[in-house]
């Protein structure tokens, strides 16, 4: 039959990408389901676009960064923050003054949060890095 | 430890002459003021020196040559010869168009070196057929306002911190006024204007720099609130400690492992260096605060504070430090970058305080100095 159609390239397109009720499962996103949130957030700390001129990219980490901290619970925060290294909490503190730059409804209320350990943690040494980064995450 | 609050001025920056004695300030506008210790805390205006048409802003005294350079935002070096009972001035071309920022002595005293907004260091040297201090500049790599400077004790490197976020050593040999350097740490080979180091991982400001004692190390802070020691060698190895205060603006080796800074906090800290594992640590505060006596709270007063500035804590704003504003500059009083037993600071509060190293490291008791 197909020799009825002289081309064959919708046999190439794939369907189920126009599919609207398609089912997406993100890594991190199934991690949050299983309930492991630390596990999250050390995968989500890792790697941080920091050389990449893509500004898509940083936006896009930046969001994952936003959906694992907002999916703490206050009373895990404290402990989470201090899993982390010295390194790890410069990072999140870099997360955080970026988020505060793009306040959407929930989102600075749960940064405050975040900020308040990480600040315990880090010293107001590590917002004088958040200010002097040549590098942003 | 004592305190003596000169003006309520910041002091711009100090120098000490040979025997302690005396102190040369600028207290933050275009003069040069020198205080004579009086016996007891008492101080003493014995000179001023007006020749500067801007602020001044590095003073170094020459201990053995009792010469006082200074450098300037109105682009000028002078050098003081004291005759008599009047410092005299002579001009020094820099060949600058910013202005300068630091300026030292080379541990000879036949050079003195100049750190500018022109992205350059001035090397300066006497010539004696021209009885004329002439400059050589060092322009290439550096691309900003160079802030600090400090001599290696050959006499012949210079590390030098700048707003490029870097810091470097360079050579200053000249073959005019001395030998050729034997080989150091950091190279052998050193003709004018080699650069023998750069470094690299930091991203603030380099506010100070110091050579150790022997001239192995060099330590410097920079502003994104880390602190990093460098030990000469083939291939030499940065280890810094991002520390969790406000960023330091000076500081100094007090023995080959141990570093006093200061800055935005307003009180001098201790580092320790440690090559071997090669990695620095907070030693400690070196502020004693006075013991405030302890005011209770009544209930009424919590409350208030609960609901004013959702804590009830006590009171926090008063500064518990000695100096009441940043320090600025740190310098040794007695002994050397290798064995320190005084150092003094000073700061924007226009006060100077003098440390007593023995007396800290016995009322702190885990302060260990090594």
């Amino acid at each position: 039959m197909s020799k009825n159609v002289s081309s064959d390239r919708f046999r190439k397109v794939d369907v189920d990408e126009y599919d609207e009720n398609k089912f997406v499962d993100e890594e991190e996103g199934g991690e949050n389901q299983q309930g492991n949130v630390m596990g999250a957030l050390q995968a989500v700390l890792k790697n941080p676009p920091m050389n990449t001129k893509n500004q898509a990219l940083k936006d896009r980490a930046e969001g994952l960064v936003l959906k694992v901290l907002s999916s703490f619970k206050s009373a895990d925060i404290e402990k989470a923050v201090q899993s982390l290294d010295k390194n790890g909490v410069d990072l999140l503190m870099k997360y955080i003054y970026k988020g505060f730059e793009q306040p959407t409804e929930n989102s600075s209320a749960v940064l405050l949060q975040w900020h308040e350990k990480a600040l315990s943690a880090g010293g107001v040494g590590s917002i004088v890095r958040v200010l002097t980064a040549r590098k942003t995450v | 430890m004592s305190y003596y609050n000169f003006l309520l001025e910041p002091i711009s920056c100090h120098a000490w002459n040979k025997d302690r004695t005396q102190i040369a300030i600028c207290p933050n506008n275009h003069e040069v003021h020198i205080y004579k210790k009086e016996g007891g805390d008492k101080w003493s205006k014995i000179h001023e020196l007006k020749e500067h048409n801007g602020q001044v802003t590095g003073i170094d005294w020459a201990p053995e040559s009792n010469r006082i350079v200074t450098c300037g935002t109105d682009r000028n070096a002078y050098v003081w010869t004291l005759k008599g009972n009047v410092w005299r001035p002579t001009l020094v071309l820099l060949r600058i168009n910013r202005a300068a920022r630091c300026v030292k002595w080379s541990p000879k005293e036949n050079k003195f070196a100049v750190g500018s907004g022109s992205r350059l260091i001035s090397i300066c040297y006497f010539e004696q057929e021209n009885d004329w201090w002439v400059c050589k500049h060092i322009k290439k790599p550096i691309r900003s306002t160079v802030l600090s400077l400090d001599w290696h004790p050959n006499n012949v490197l210079l590390a030098a911190g700048s707003c490029d976020f870097k810091c470097r050593i360079f050579s200053t040999y000249i073959k005019e006024v001395e030998e050729k350097p034997s080989p150091t740490p950091w190279g052998s080979k050193m003709p004018f204007g080699e650069l023998m180091f750069e470094s690299s991982g930091t991203d603030g400001w380099v506010h100070s720099i110091c050579f150790s004692g022997s001239g192995g190390r060099v330590a410097w802070v920079s502003h994104d609130s880390t602190v990093a020691v460098a030990t000469g060698s083939k291939n030499t190895v940065i280890s810094s400690l991002r520390s969790e205060t406000l960023p330091l603006l000076g500081i100094t080796f007090i023995t080959e492992n141990s570093l006093v800074a200061a800055g935005h906090d307003c009180y001098p800290m201790l580092y320790v260096y440690d090559e071997g594992k090669s990695t620095v640590t907070f030693g400690g505060k070196l502020d004693i605060p006075k013991q405030n006596a302890q005011r209770g709270m009544t209930a009424r007063e919590r409350f208030q504070n609960l609901d004013k500035k959702a804590s009830s804590e006590t009171d926090k704003a008063t500064l518990e430090s000695v100096h009441k504003n940043s320090i600025s500059q740190i310098s040794i009083l007695e002994g050397d970058k290798s064995k320190c037993s005084k150092f003094c600071t000073t700061g924007m509060d226009g006060g100077m305080t003098i440390w007593d190293v023995k007396t800290l490291a016995s009322s702190m008791k885990d302060l260990k100095i090594i």
